[in-house]
């Protein structure tokens, strides 16, 4: 099926709730963040914020400041499941609509806390609602693709996510093509439901996304995120959990490449993170992991966990590995993490960044392997072991075959 | 058949920019059917020697010679050592992440043999290889070392000593840290491959115990940098019942 949920018409006055004092604030080192579904209760953005340092706003077309120009061309969706000659209609349990702004799910899970978010917010009459069925089991990966046709003018749009008690279910948001994007997308795991959401960016070159998606899973439930990024000049997601019950878990996983030319272009990666433990015996695990080639590659990760005072029993942990394969390429990694409580199980936070291992080179080396050949197992091993998490074969090898472009490019 | 041959061999270290000697002189021929073993107290420079004598990085040669056959192995690349024929089972193998033992193998026996192994026969090699080693199948799927015990680690060094048949072995502390069981699998592993009569074994350790698995041709006391004393099987036991006490204050 195909639907077109992206609409140039601005819907003025949608509902606002939030603010500095709202108890459900992202982080509390946020607390004094504007929260809002109304563009204009944001100040432009300027580079200066904290948030926006690394982040080069030049390259955004206007989606900071509100001086992008409306597209004429949309992007369109299809949703489906893998067959063999493209997609075939979704599986029972599955469904997809489109629904106004007004709906009282649009909102109830992401709340803007930043301009261009709320710039979404403010601009999409309507969301995409896939909803899968409370008990459905459902075996086939859903695919929602969002396929853009240009990046001229900007496009806001705004994906729903509602999975019902105890079902089961791979959701694949996969996201091609070119645009000019900032979107929104909200992700509601039911109570003991288990959930596979795979989202990627594999934009064509001059492609520029802005994009919040937030998660709140029910008690008992579980959430795998996993994370691609490989295709698109600047991607910035921003990606948050909160827990509504105990026993509910979120692993997150997350995967990118970023290359530049040296032309100060290069392609740039941001990824943030915010798991918010509010509710006791709740459990998050965090890995992403990056490679950067080429001079003026820049890959942002910004890990944040927060273990509120309510938050016994937490087990949490979150790593960042970069790998720079090549002078002049840059990556920024800050893991925080903020513990309100002494009773937890266990929290934990790394970040590594360099070179490839020398130790594991040379362990490779010893046993005859050439080092052009023992830097290929490395890298590729590197990202194998997320890739695999995805679950999906006909994914899993586009997936490996784009990156095994990108190292045959960059001579690895 | 192989013959190692080190001359002389003076090797050292960078500490704080400054270049430490560790090695100072060391003379040694291993023989492709010979059991030489280097015994010394720690910090006496045995892993320096197998370390260097297999290319890694962190040592500079500032002396001396290394031929396999009579082959510069100093020239060489690590890689092209181990193609040449110099195997090093370590002491604290590396874990690589993402990298399945059952690629490691093959990719390793490809380069090795210069072609890529039959598949078929390849497998059945490699199932018996760790039967015998009494490696559970399972572990061909898992992560290169990674979460892998002290015993399993030191078992998979052995099990790609068998399958890679190199001309010299050099074990660094293989029988360290393993309890009597892994230590008699390990053994009975390195035997097999001395039994082939093909390749020369540089057994590196600080205990006397794998002496009693392993039976040396060639005893080597290894103090300061160089070898200080040689004998046969019967050095080991006058060290078992001494230790090394005496040749390190001779060495002083």
């Amino acid at each position: 099926m195909t639907t077109a949920t992206f609409d140039e018409k601005k819907l003025q006055g949608a509902h606002s709730h939030g603010g500095a004092g709202d108890p459900l604030a992202p982080a509390k080192t946020r607390a004094a963040q504007i929260q809002s579904t109304n563009v204009d209760d944001f100040p432009k953005l300027t580079g200066r914020e904290e948030e926006w340092r690394f982040t080069p706003l030049r390259r955004l077309r206007g989606l900071h400041d509100g001086t992008w120009k409306p597209a004429e061309e949309f992007p369109r969706h299809q949703l489906g499941v893998v067959s063999e000659d493209g997609l075939a209609p979704l599986p029972a349990g599955v469904t997809a609509s489109n629904i106004k702004s007004t709906d009282e799910r649009v909102g109830s899970i992401l709340t803007p806390f930043d301009r261009p978010s709320a710039q979404a917010f403010t601009q999409a009459a309507e969301s995409l609602l896939v909803s899968v069925a409370a008990n459905a089991v459902v075996e086939q990966p859903v695919i929602v693709r969002l396929a853009g046709g240009t990046t001229e003018g900007a496009v806001f749009g705004h994906t729903f996510i509602e999975v019902g008690e105890s079902a089961e279910v791979t959701i694949v948001l996969d996201q091609v093509g070119a645009v000019t994007l900032a979107d929104n997308v909200e992700i509601s795991v039911g109570p003991n439901a288990r959930v596979k959401l795979v989202s990627i960016a594999d934009w064509e070159a001059d492609s520029v996304q802005l994009q919040h998606q937030k998660a709140r899973i029910g008690r008992d439930g579980s959430l795998v995120h996993i994370a691609v990024t490989l295709g698109g000049n600047l991607v910035r997601q921003y990606f948050s959990a909160e827990f509504a019950g105990p026993g509910a878990e979120v692993e997150s996983y997350g995967i990118y490449f970023a290359t530049g030319s040296g032309a100060k272009t290069g392609q740039h990666f941001e990824h943030r993170l915010m798991v918010d433990h509010a509710i006791p015996d709740c459990r998050s695990h965090v890995t992403y992991r990056g490679a950067l080639q080429g001079a003026d590659a820049h890959t942002v990760w910004v890990g944040d966990v927060l273990i509120q005072a309510a938050a016994t029993g937490t087990d949490t942990y979150e790593i960042n590995r970069n790998l720079i394969l090549s002078d002049g390429a840059r990556a920024d990694s800050i893991p925080n993490l903020e513990i309100e409580t002494g009773e937890i199980v266990g929290a934990g936070h790394a970040s590594a960044t360099g070179r490839f291992d020398d130790e594991q080179l040379f362990y490779l080396q010893a046993r005859g392997i050439p080092e052009d050949d023992a830097r290929r197992l490395v890298v590729r091993g590197f990202f194998a072991e997320l890739i695999n998490k995805i679950g999906v074969p006909e994914l899993q090898e586009r997936l490996s075959q784009s990156i095994e472009d990108r190292l045959a490019k960059a001579g690895v | 058949m192989s013959v190692l041959e080190i001359r002389d061999l003076h090797v050292s270290v960078d500490a704080e920019g400054e270049a430490k000697p560790i090695l100072r002189g060391v003379d040694l021929t291993v023989k492709a059917g010979q059991t030489h073993a280097i015994m010394g107290p720690n910090g006496s420079g045995k892993s320096t020697l197998a370390y260097s004598i297999a290319g890694h990085p962190k040592y500079t040669i500032t002396s001396g010679s290394v031929t396999l056959d009579g082959k510069d192995l100093l020239e060489m690349t690590v890689d092209e050592r181990a193609r040449a024929g110099m195997f090093l089972a370590m002491q604290y193998p590396v874990e690589v992440p993402g990298v399945s033992v059952s690629n490691f193998l093959r990719t390793a026996a490809t380069a090795i043999r210069g072609e890529a192994p039959k598949l078929r026969l390849w497998v059945k090699e490699v199932k018996e290889a760790m039967a015998r080693l009494g490696i559970d199948p399972a572990f061909a799927e898992r992560s290169v070392n990674e979460g892998f015990s002290g015993g399993e680690k030191k078992r998979h060094e052995i099990l790609q000593l068998e399958l890679l048949k190199p001309a010299i072995a050099i074990l660094d502390e293989t029988d360290s840290g393993l309890d009597i069981d892994a230590l008699k699998i390990v053994s009975e592993g390195v035997n097999r491959v001395r039994e082939t009569g093909e390749t020369g074994t540089l057994l590196i350790t600080h205990y006397t115990r794998i002496l009693r698995y392993i039976k040396p041709d060639f005893v080597h006391v290894f103090v300061g940098g160089r070898i200080v004393e040689e004998g046969g099987p019967e050095l080991a036991d006058h060290l078992e019942a001494e230790g090394y006490e005496k040749f390190v204050k001779a060495a002083v």
